[in-house]
């Protein structure tokens, strides 16, 4: 029996992402775990998160977990959600400033740096809004162009290597709500929400072998 | 490509069952919420909100379960109210597998809670329901908030306190139009437009629908982010596909 770990690291509730796991893969286990160890063993690796990355990145620390998610970004198949997409680059300006694990050369920034392009936008941007597969990707199996996922955020990633975007949803501009490279691929949305396409979604990655070559 | 606007058939439990007389003719038991809750998300909705209306606080824990089941079946955004009192009641519905709670008559009676509640669990998981009435019919109208089913008045102008609860921490209003729940005739449109106007963040449209333009009218009209209903859906008038198809047409964005 595989085994995929869900990251908890004290950053909020990881029920709906644990059920929605186990409501597409019933034959592999789910774990919610803090346990370096368990990470470690695990066969795939999810890292959720959400309320602000300056406490996501403290906590990260202070459990011990950073060198755990980094080596399982190395080789295993990783899935990022909200500010698990987030944290994979290299700065946000939330908060005043925080540095993050700059997997992929990037910046977070605010809806409101939008300025006029956004004007009459409310932030967060919270609630459905469509995906543009800007390039194909196993994750991406079984999924449409344009389907609908489910968005609550205030910040949104501006990725500097376009090779690393696997996704853009439009919000005043278009921001980048998926990203992936090798083993690792991240989402803005939370698919453990977005109905038939999330869970799809969360299907493909109990599915995947890393290898971004479709068979 | 642009935000959706969200329509949320709305359930009330009492007691853990579904109460409003659900007339699904294909649903074994319409008094189940999970059943009734698969329905709506089958159906396309974006969004559910369970109210308890639960009387006695002996039976409150019957909510959570509630929650529970529904949350490890249904697979889109769950907004619970009714009955929290405290911060530790919300996170007892976040732990359960709600995304928010709706706070309403204790935000009244301590405004603090919502500060309390945004700052621990975020304002994307706070709610304030906002129930009001009209009080002033003049050509500068005036809303006040009422509590116990409306019969109870407070006093607060409801667009002032909207606006409060929006720096207190809240993420989303849910405004209640006392006059027109369970009427029929629509949305109170004005209100709804005068807190949209007021605040930044989204409001969800709620009382008095009675047909699918009503839905439209509050996106359009009183510029609604999202629009609650119940007893139409529930009655079987019109089904959520229905009401997005509606809306569509006049070209409304919702999500497919």
């Amino acid at each position: 029996m595989t085994r995929i770990a869900i990251l908890d690291y004290g950053m909020g509730n990881l029920r709906s992402v644990q059920k929605a796991f186990e409501h597409v893969a019933r034959e592999q286990e789910i774990v919610v775990t803090g346990d370096a160890d368990v990470v470690k063993a695990a066969d795939r690796v999810v890292f959720p998160g959400q309320g602000a990355i300056g406490g996501c990145m403290r906590l990260l620390d202070e459990s011990g977990l950073r060198e755990s998610l980094l080596d399982a970004m190395k080789n295993k198949p990783f899935l990022g959600i909200c500010l698990g997409l987030q944290a994979l680059f290299e700065h946000s300006e939330e908060g005043g400033g925080v540095d993050m694990l700059g997997v992929m050369p990037g910046r977070v920034r605010h809806f409101s740096s939008l300025g006029v392009a956004v004007k009459g936008l409310k932030i967060p941007h919270m609630g459905w809004n469509q995906v543009r597969r800007t390039r194909r990707h196993p994750l991406w199996r079984k999924i449409d162009q344009n389907s609908w996922f489910y968005f609550v955020h205030s910040y949104f990633v501006d990725a500097d290597n376009p090779d690393d975007i696997a996704g853009t949803t439009r919000y005043g501009e278009d921001f980048v709500s998926a990203a992936g490279r090798d083993n690792v691929f991240a989402v803005q949305f939370h698919p453990e929400k977005s109905q038939h396409a999330g869970l799809q979604l969360l299907k493909n990655f109990t599915l995947w072998d890393g290898e971004c070559q479709l068979g | 490509m642009s935000l959706a606007k969200r329509i949320i058939p709305c359930l009330d439990v009492d007691n853990g069952r579904v109460v409003k007389g659900t007339q699904f003719v294909d649903i074994r038991d319409a008094g189940d919420p999970v059943e009734v809750a698969r329905r709506y998300d089958e159906e396309g909705a974006d969004e559910l909100v369970f109210l308890d209306i639960t009387a006695s606080s002996d039976d409150r824990d019957t909510i959570i379960h509630v929650v529970e089941d529904v949350a490890a079946q249904v697979f889109i955004p769950l907004t619970v109210g009714g009955g929290i009192r405290k911060t530790d009641d919300v996170r007892r519905m976040l732990n359960a597998g709600a995304d928010k709670v709706a706070i309403n008559t204790a935000a009244i009676f301590d405004p603090e809670i919502v500060k309390d509640a945004s700052d621990h669990f975020g304002s994307q998981a706070i709610v304030v329901a906002i129930d009001a009435k009209q009080v002033d019919f003049s050509d500068q109208p005036r809303w006040e908030i009422f509590t116990h089913g409306g019969r109870k008045e407070t006093g607060i102008d409801a667009v002032e306190w909207a606006r409060k609860m929006e720096l207190l921490g809240a993420g989303e209003i849910l405004l209640t139009s006392m006059d027109q729940d369970g009427v029929k005739n629509g949305f109170d449109l004005a209100l709804t437009r005068s807190v949209v106007d007021a605040v930044g963040i989204p409001v969800i449209a709620s009382g008095g629908v009675g047909n699918l333009q009503h839905l439209a009218d509050g996106v359009t009209v009183a510029g609604a982010d999202a629009v609650l209903a119940a007893s139409i859906f529930h009655f079987g008038e019109y089904s959520v596909g229905e009401a997005k198809e509606f809306m569509r047409r006049q070209n409304i964005v919702v999500r497919d």
